[in-house]
This record gives C-alpha cells, sequence and structure tokens, in this order.
C-alpha cells in the first residue's frame, strides 16, 4: 500500500515501529560479528600509519642477532647451542612488548571522538575493545614470525620442523592475545597514554628478564628462581621450547593455554567494565 | 490516544566529585517537536544530554525514551537515537565513506545496504565529491555534516544534537539549520543544545534554559523574548548619574523594570518594540540624567539569562511589578 493523503507528507520515521523493533541486547552473532567491523577499523588503520609496525619489525630482528651475539658465547658457549634455548624467549618478549603496544594504542584510540559515537551505538560494549585486539594478532603473527626467521638466518635449526615451529607461533600469537586484555584494562583504566606506557614497562620488564627466556633455571640464585618458575611467561617460553626445538605438546603447553584462558575470562569483563566508566 | 513522549525525564542529577553538573532537570519532549536546551557553557547541557544519551550514566532521577528506560535498557535506547556531539565524532584516519560504511556494518546493515546508505547520506549532505578523501582534510562544517549523517544511518525517531552550529560560519549554519528541520519533516524528534537564543528562537519549538544544572526556564521562544521585551536598550549612565532616578524614568517611559547589569552603570531596558527607545531616551534627557553610551539590539542570551536567574534569585519573594510580566506571572513561562 502505497498511496497517501496529499496534504500529509510520509512520515519516514515511525517511532513506535523503531521501538518495537529494538532488541534488548546484542546476541553473540551480533557481538561477533561487530568485533570483526572493528577490527577491520583497526587493519585499515594500520595499513594508513606504518610506523605501527616498526615496533614488531625492528624489534625480531634486532633482539635476535643482538641477544644471539652478545649473550650466545658467554651463557651456552658458542651463538648456536645459545640460539635453541633463546629464540623461543625472544619470541615471548615480542609478543608480550606487542600486547603492551596495544594496551597504549587503545589509550590513544579512546581519546579521540569516535570512540563517543561508538559507546552511543547499540553494539556490544565489548566490540570495540575487542576489535583492534582481534586486528592485534596480525602483528603478533608478523613478531613471532620474523622472529623464529630471523633465528634461521643467523643459524638456528629447530628441531620441531615446521610444524612445530607453527604450533609455537600460534601458541605465541594465542597468549599474546589474552595477555593484552591485561593492558586492555590499565588502557582503560589509565589517564593517558604515557601512563599506560609507563606502568606497562613496570609490568613487563620484571615478567620478561625474571623468567627462563634468556639464561636457563639452575643458573640462578633460589629465591630468584622460584620466582622464575612461577611466572607464566616462563611457562610461554618453555611451551614454545617444547614445541619449536622437539615438536611436544607437553603440559607447559597446557599451562600457557590455561594461563591465557584465566586471564581473558578475568580481565576482559574487567576491561569492558572500565571502558564504560571511563568519560 | 496521546503519543508517548519521545523524551520524558524526572529530577535527573549527575554531580561530578561532590558538585552537581546536573541538579533535577525535569525534561519531557513530545514527539515530532524540536526541543531547545539553551544555556551558558558549562551549565549542564551537554552532561545532560550524556545521561539522555546512555554515554554517562545517571546518579538520579529517571529518564524515558519513548518510554524505554534508559538506566534500565540502555541497548534498546542506543537503537532509537542519534548522537551528533560538539566535535565530529567520526574516524579521522578513514575516509568519509569508509566511516558511514562502518558505523552502518555495526549497526547491523548488510555490506552492499551499508554502501549504499552511505552514498545516499553523503548525497544528501553534499559531500559525494568529497567520500573518498581522508577526514583530515575536511572543513568544520563537512565534518559537522558527516557527523550528522553518521547519526542518521538507521534512521532514529529522536536525534541529539550538541551544539551543532557552535563555530560554524553563517552561511553553513543556516544550512545546518534547513537540515534539522528536514529531520522533522521526515518524522525525527530533535533535542538540542545551543548557546545562541537565535539557534534555539529559529529552530526550537519550545527551549528549557539551563542555569548551573538546573531548569530555570521553559516555554516557546515567544515566551522566553517577551520575558525580556521584544528588544534591548543598554544603556550606560554617565559616572555620578542617579541610577534611582534613572531607574524610575525607565520604569514610567517604557514600562518595565530595567535590568542593572554586573558592570556599574549599565543598565538593560526589555522593550516591547525598538521604537521605544527614543521615548526612554528622552525622559532621560529631560529630567538630566547624563549617559554615556546607548545601543538598540536583539536580546541576547546574556539578557534572557540576567532576567530570569535575576528574577529567580533576587526577587523571588517581592511582587514583580512589571518588567518580568511574563515570568513574574508564571503564565507562559515556567519558572522554577
Amino acid at each position: 500500500m502505497t498511496t497517501l493523503i496529499a496534504e500529509v507528507p510520509p512520515r519516514v520515521v515511525d517511532p513506535a515501529a523503531a521501538v518495537a523493533r529494538t532488541r534488548p541486547r546484542a546476541s553473540l552473532a551480533d557481538t561477533v560479528s561487530q568485533t570483526l567491523c572493528m577490527a577491520w577499523r583497526a587493519l585499515k588503520k594500520m595499513r594508513r600509519n606504518p610506523e605501527q609496525f616498526f615496533d614488531v619489525a625492528l624489534q625480531p630482528l634486532l633482539f635476535t642477532a643482538m641477544f644471539a651475539y652478545v649473550f650466545g658465547g658467554a651463557i651456552a658457549g658458542n651463538v648456536q647451542s645459545y640460539l635453541p634455548l633463546m629464540v623461543p624467549g625472544i619470541v615471548a618478549q615480542t609478543v608480550l612488548t606487542t600486547c603492551m603496544a596495544t594496551g597504549v594504542q587503545l589509550r590513544e584510540d579512546m581519546d579521540k571522538g569516535v570512540f563517543d559515537r561508538f559507546k552511543s551505538l547499540p553494539i556490544a560494549r565489548i566490540a570495540p575493545l575487542a576489535g583492534p585486539m582481534t586486528a592485534d594478532l596480525v602483528r603478533y603473527l608478523i613478531a613471532a614470525g620474523l622472529t623464529f626467521l630471523m633465528g634461521v638466518i643467523i643459524g638456528y635449526r629447530p628441531g620441531g620442523g615446521a610444524l612445530g615451529v607453527l604450533g609455537a607461533i600460534v601458541l605465541a600469537v594465542f597468549t599474546g592475545w589474552s595477555l593484552a586484555w591485561i593492558f586492555t584494562w590499565i588502557g582503560t583504566m589509565a589517564k593517558s597514554a604515557r601512563s599506560v606506557q609507563g606502568m606497562s614497562m613496570m609490568i613487563l620488564f620484571p615478567l620478561t628478564f625474571l623468567s627462563n627466556a634468556f639464561v636457563p633455571v639452575n643458573s640462578l640464585p633460589s629465591g630468584l628462581a622460584d620466582f622464575v618458575k612461577i611466572n607464566p611467561v616462563s611457562h610461554l617460553v618453555s611451551a614454545t621450547r617444547d614445541l619449536a626445538n622437539h615438536a611436544m605438546i607437553s603440559s607447559e603447553v597446557g599451562w600457557t593455554l590455561l594461563a591465557g584462558a584465566v586471564v581473558i575470562a578475568v580481565f576482559a569483563p574487567l576491561s569492558v567494565h572500565s571502558y564504560r566508566r571511563h568519560l | 490516544m496521546t503519543a508517548v513522549a519521545a523524551i520524558d525525564a524526572v529530577g535527573l542529577v549527575k554531580s561530578f566529585g561532590g558538585v552537581a553538573a546536573v541538579d533535577g532537570v525535569d525534561l519531557e519532549v513530545r514527539q515530532g517537536e524540536i526541543y531547545g536546551v539553551l544555556g551558558p557553557n558549562g551549565a549542564g547541557k551537554t552532561t545532560m544530554l550524556k545521561m539522555l544519551a546512555t554515554l554517562l550514566p545517571i546518579d538520579a532521577g529517571q529518564a524515558r525514551v519513548f518510554g524505554v528506560d534508559v538506566a534500565g535498557e540502555p541497548h534498546r535506547v542506543r537503537q532509537l537515537l542519534g548522537v551528533t556531539g560538539q566535535y565530529a565524532s567520526v574516524d579521522e584516519d578513514l575516509t568519509a565513506a569508509e566511516n558511514l560504511w562502518l558505523f552502518g556494518r555495526l549497526q547491523g546493515l548488510r555490506s552492499a545496504d551499508a554502501r549504499a546508505t552511505a552514498r545516499r547520506l553523503l548525497g544528501q549532505f553534499g559531500l559525494e565529491d568529497a567520500a573518498d578523501k581522508p577526514i583530515a582534510q575536511f572543513s568544520g562544517g563537512m565534518r559537522r555534516r558527516l557527523d550528522l549523517a553518521a547519526s542518521l544511518i538507521t534512521r532514529p525517531p529522536l536525534i541529539f544534537l550538541d551544539e551543532p552550529t557552535t563555530g560554524l560560519d553563517p552561511r553553513t549554519r543556516g544550512q545546518m539549520w534547513d537540515t534539522i528541520r528536514g529531520l522533522v519533516a521526515d518524522g525525527c524528534t530533535v533535542l538540542l543544545t545551543t548557546q545562541y537564543l537565535d539557534e534555539a528562537d529559529q529552530l526550537a519549538d519550545r527551549i528549557a534554559v539551563i542555569d548551573r544544572g538546573r531548569k530555570v526556564a521553559e516555554g516557546t521562544p515567544d515566551e522566553l523574548k517577551t520575558s525580556v521585551g521584544d528588544s534591548t536598550l543598554q544603556l550606560r549612565l554617565a559616572p555620578g548619574a542617579d541610577q534611582e532616578l534613572a531607574r524610575g524614568i525607565v520604569l514610567r517611559v517604557a514600562g518595565a523594570e530595567p535590568v542593572l547589569a554586573p558592570e556599574s552603570g549599565r543598565m538593560n531596558v526589555p522593550l516591547d518594540t525598538a521604537d521605544r527607545a527614543a521615548d526612554v531616551l528622552v525622559g532621560l534627557r529631560q529630567a538630566g540624567v547624563s549617559i554615556t553610551s546607548v545601543s538598540v539590539a536583539k536580546p541576547t542570551l546574556d539578557e534572557v539569562f540576567l532576567a530570569i536567574t535575576g528574577h529567580d534569585t533576587e526577587q523571588a519573594d517581592e511582587q514583580n511589578p512589571t518588567g518580568n510580566a511574563a515570568v513574574g506571572a508564571g503564565i507562559p513561562l515556567e519558572v522554577k
């Protein structure tokens, strides 16, 4: 029926119908599709601001070469025998540094006007947070992949073969994504991007250096060794070594996955909560 | 059957660090009207709007949008309104078309539909040539238009416009006004905040005046302006001139209570017609009251304010003789 009384202009917007159409909350399918939209946005931004890639590209290349030649002789006798110990350590470290950048960038992004619009839209509250994090999977992939590549170039021959290395990369990407929720939470709490950076560094440095990433645990004094053993980063490093060097899905892999799941379960809701409170 | 109010808010309160930014505001916006919220910077306009738009939690009071509770069902409320802020809330790193596509997709449009809607809106807002340019190259007016376009993707029945023309040049401002009128013609309800009386005058069916988080007056633009006169005679008395004498003359000649401005010796006289200005000047001259400057102007927001809040704080218990008759009598204007 399209006939209308001539005098009455067609009312394009019908409030009653609009109210009837509303849905009480975003469904899971909506949430996933909205997250992917936000990921698309983040990837577009990444392509347009390529400097975001410098830290994920430079750090693996520089650190791998630097650590190998500086510490190789002292810790493992020579560079060749240090590489299987060190490369998984660098993978863990780079991925962690990359998740820190997630928090900093999210904070910068949240200060922009467009986030006000996201908040006013009927979308899942988690989508504006989860979207950029999903896009960051690409960065973890690049960071982990480049580290292994650089290792191979300077002589690393992973015993786990291609499949083992692939497994290690997937594990590193997953862990990076789950730990990124911690930095996302900090990002939603902190006052500025700079303070996110500062706080994240304080967390990150002890975690990566007080782990088995670069040195064997048995070389450490006993108190420190105890901390290193419970440090989740150590589990990630050990799991990465098991996969890359031995193609072995060990209990370390299980612990790492579990730790990742716990971090998501705790920090994803915290982040959303704090994001919603944010002005 | 009476239609449910587009906005029905009772006793809205929002405090920041113990200071009430919005302090018990009631608001009823009818369907299909443009409702103007007028007030100076920091009066609490934006805070109130953000509460209604689910962007800020409501500390106390209750608000309903088309009958849907804002605090209880924010997700449903968000589907009923479009918000355009003081600054453009679009993504600087994306093009105009990409922005609209993204917002369409986020609200459940299929990719092709989102693209078509984006194209239609860009055409409607005269942005088709700029569709693929990064926002960074946009002028202020273009950003505002894109921002408004982004609020209209799903054709929400209620549009919030937070100072939509602040900082725009007069031509762009006029275009924005036309666009806003067009929205209402399509059946939308518009809640508009502004610092400009003329903007509220041009657009709004009804206006609420907000001061320090409270609604101090509400009425049609005509009712508001009548309360301060159609035009205002601004006088500055010479130093030493008898202020009381001048006040008496003004009262007698213009039939209106002059409003004393904060600066000493300055008074604003509300006039029902500008012609009365001459009578006042002649009266002062005959009485020997010397003046240093004189001008006749349309009432400004300042004067509406001074008149309304001045009455509110100083003359609340007195019989108000003539000046703010409309306000004092409380007939056309509802004074809190």
